[in-house]
């Protein structure tokens, strides 16, 4: 599939007399393809949004190469932010504008037709309170209201950072939709959030970003297959056969863990050996489950930023591509 | 073209907008309007009350010098005149000629068009450059500070572009404004004039004296306005304009004024702004030295003068607006967006 947004070896660093130097972004690479869901992930702090605001000339970045729909930018943003919509962080708005007003402004400068305007209103559920003024709106209208700005265009890429922000269930549930929507009418949407389990139903693909560099990428379910740890959750008909069991496993290189009620066994390559290896035993399975992990445990596994009782995790503490496991002072805090 | 309507749009929207040159236009209106209450036309009744009150006036000085010089011969046969009060000689007494006290001193105040229009285009230009700085800075900087900015430049990413064509929008907006507050102005003290006053002696020497002079007020208008919009721009925010006016009048002007005074500076005025403001619009502003005295053959003394003029002023005023405005273009170009 051609790809829609390339970026390769993208530098971003930000100096500071008092601080020192920061690498918001130390070669970071990405790649989304045409029609896809993208989840863009990565701690608070690990260069999310300084990405996106590089990739739409925002920002000016030291070093990389980006392109958009096949066109190199910045140079061509010009060419292709006709076909780009995007929100970057919290939506921002002039406060005395109403709804519709504001995207008539849009729209206006934009050379988009001003019946564009009341689509996406209706589409992202705002019609009946278009005509209020964006500082009576909630958090979540003013979302839907960034939302309906980035689609006014009915662009080719999509780039929502955050769009669940604010919003109530029904509001996730219904922006979850409207993204496989837009997906399926052919449109492309990268989208950069924290709800890991939205971004698990929803995209088809990620990229984990953590202190200015990739982690991890491609489609979810790979992604996911990669960090299975293969963990089988086993339970005995009589629980005090335990013990043995434990015994037997370990014999046959199976790492154990004993929980009061079950075993959590790991490296397990094939359930099925399990069941045969106790059965000759004469110890008789009532459970065996594989665990599957979820996007949430991989994301806190690759970034490192998995609570630890006792400890108050800095927001520049995260794992590092070709660092040290805890970063620290590797080069991408203040003064590094 | 369509960004360029947009940004009129979004001008026009703007409730700050409309209020700031509602207000604006309300302060000229109560200067017309003040200006015909306190004005009157001269009629032969008028003139007959205000000889009749010069007159009055003599008799009263003729009347109080008679007594002083009394009083005075009073003092000299008593030997009590040695304090000062009473000239040696108590015949130096003597009332003012008749002529010194003038009719016109008594004539109540009217509004002479060619004598006087002249001077109303400066707090015209005043108040309407202050309006133009506040919108100006409000425009830009308020698109700054709540996103708007941002987001436009997601749409057309083309960093210039969009702070010129904005610039552009903003000075059409105060242009039209300022020519129909002109227009309206003119029109409002010919009425004063005609109502209240006379019209008598306009020339066309006068009438485009009183253009040019316009013009003038119009060009000054828009300068400060695209410095307030370059202002707010530069520090991305309205506050940074607002605060930078603030500081150099309160730090650049007053203080520098009273710095320049307590050093003894010749011509402490031709280090302040307004000073040019009022050059621009007068032509010319003639500073005085009264510490100096430069003899005449009658032998009076007459102090070192400076002039500032107009052409000066433009120089100044030209320099000023490019050097912010390049600062404002320069910094909407390098700086990240954040």
């Amino acid at each position: 599939m051609p790809a829609v947004l390339e970026i390769e070896g993208l530098r971003k660093t930000y100096k500071s007399r008092r601080r020192g130097t920061r690498n918001a972004l130390d070669g970071f690479d990405m790649r989304v393809e045409a029609g896809q869901v993208h989840g863009f992930l990565g701690p608070n702090g690990s260069g999310k949004t300084t990405t996106l605001r590089t990739l739409l000339g925002l920002i000016r970045p030291n070093a990389g190469r980006m392109r958009i729909l096949g066109q190199e930018v910045p140079e061509a943003l010009p060419v292709v932010a006709g076909q780009v919509g995007a929100i970057v962080e919290s939506p921002q708005f002039f406060p005395h504008f109403t709804a519709r007003d504001t995207l008539s402004l849009l729209a206006s400068a934009g050379d988009v037709p001003a019946t564009r305007v009341d689509e996406v209103l209706e589409l992202v559920g705002l019609r009946d309170r278009a005509g209020e003024r964006v500082k009576t709106y909630s958090l979540g209208m003013k979302q839907r209201l960034a939302v309906a700005s980035a689609l006014l265009k009915n662009p080719k890429l999509l780039i929502l950072d955050e769009p669940a922000n604010g919003l109530d269930p029904g509001g996730i549930r219904e922006m979850r939709t409207l993204m496989r929507t837009l997906a399926e009418s052919g449109m492309t949407v990268v989208l950069s959030s924290h709800i890991l389990g939205e971004i698990q139903l929803i995209c088809d693909s990620v990229t984990i970003i953590s202190l200015g560099r990739r982690v991890a990428f491609g489609p979810v379910d790979e992604v996911l297959a990669q960090h299975s740890s293969g963990a089988v959750r086993v339970r005995l008909e009589a629980a005090a056969d335990l013990p043995a069991a434990t015994e037997v496993l370990t014999r046959a290189g199976v790492r154990v863990t004993g929980q009061a009620d079950h075993l959590m066994l790991a490296g397990v390559d094939k359930p099925a050996a399990v069941t045969r290896l106790l059965a000759e035993q004469g110890l008789y399975v009532s459970e065996l489950t594989p665990v599957t992990v979820d996007l949430e445990s991989v994301f806190l596994e690759l970034t490192a930023t998995a609570p630890v009782p006792g400890q108050h995790r800095q927001v520049d503490q995260s794992t590092k591509v070709g660092g040290p496991e805890q970063s620290g002072a590797a080069g991408g805090r203040w003064g590094a | 073209m369509s960004l360029y309507r947009t940004e009129l749009r979004r001008l026009v929207k703007r409730r700050f907008t409309r209020y700031m040159t509602l207000l604006g236009l309300l302060v000229l209106l109560a200067v017309v309007v003040g200006t015909f209450l306190t004005n009157e036309k001269l009629d032969a009744d008028a003139i007959a009350r205000a000889e009749r009150q010069a007159e009055q006036s003599y008799q009263e000085q003729v009347r109080w010098t008679a007594q002083e010089k009394a009083a005075c011969e009073a003092a000299k046969a008593a030997g009590t005149a040695d304090d000062g009060r009473y000239p040696d000689d108590c015949s130096v007494i003597s009332p003012p000629p008749r002529e010194a006290i003038e009719t016109s001193w008594f004539l109540p105040s009217t509004f002479d068009f060619r004598e006087s229009f002249a001077e109303t285009l400066i707090p015209f230009a005043g108040i309407l450059a202050l309006v133009g700085f506040v919108i100006g800075a409000s425009f830009v900087g308020a698109e700054w500070s709540t996103g708007g900015m941002m987001n436009l430049l997601l749409w057309r990413p083309r960093r210039l572009t969009v702070l010129l064509t904005k610039l552009a929008a903003l000075l059409t907006g105060l242009l039209t404004v300022t020519l129909a507050a002109a227009v309206a102005w003119f029109a409002g003290f010919w009425l004063v004039a005609t109502f209240r006053g006379n019209t008598e002696k306009m020339t066309a020497g006068v009438w485009q004296s009183f253009t040019l002079t316009g013009l003038r007020a119009v060009a000054l208008v828009l300068a400060v306005t695209a410095v307030g919009f370059a202002l707010a721009s530069l520090g991305r925010h309205t506050a940074m304009a607002l605060g930078g006016v603030v500081a150099v009048m309160v730090v650049g002007q007053f203080g520098l004024g009273i710095l320049l005074d307590m050093a003894g500076v010749r011509f402490p005025e031709a280090w302040l702004l307004p000073t040019y403001a009022v050059a621009w619009m007068q032509k010319k502003v003639t500073l005085e030295d009264w510490q100096s005295c430069n003899a005449t053959v009658f032998g009076e003394c007459k102090p070192d003068t400076f002039d500032v003029t107009w052409q000066q002023s433009s120089v100044l005023f030209v320099v000023g607006v490019a050097v912010i405005l390049g600062a404002a273009l320069w910094a909407m170009r390098r700086r990240d967006i954040s």
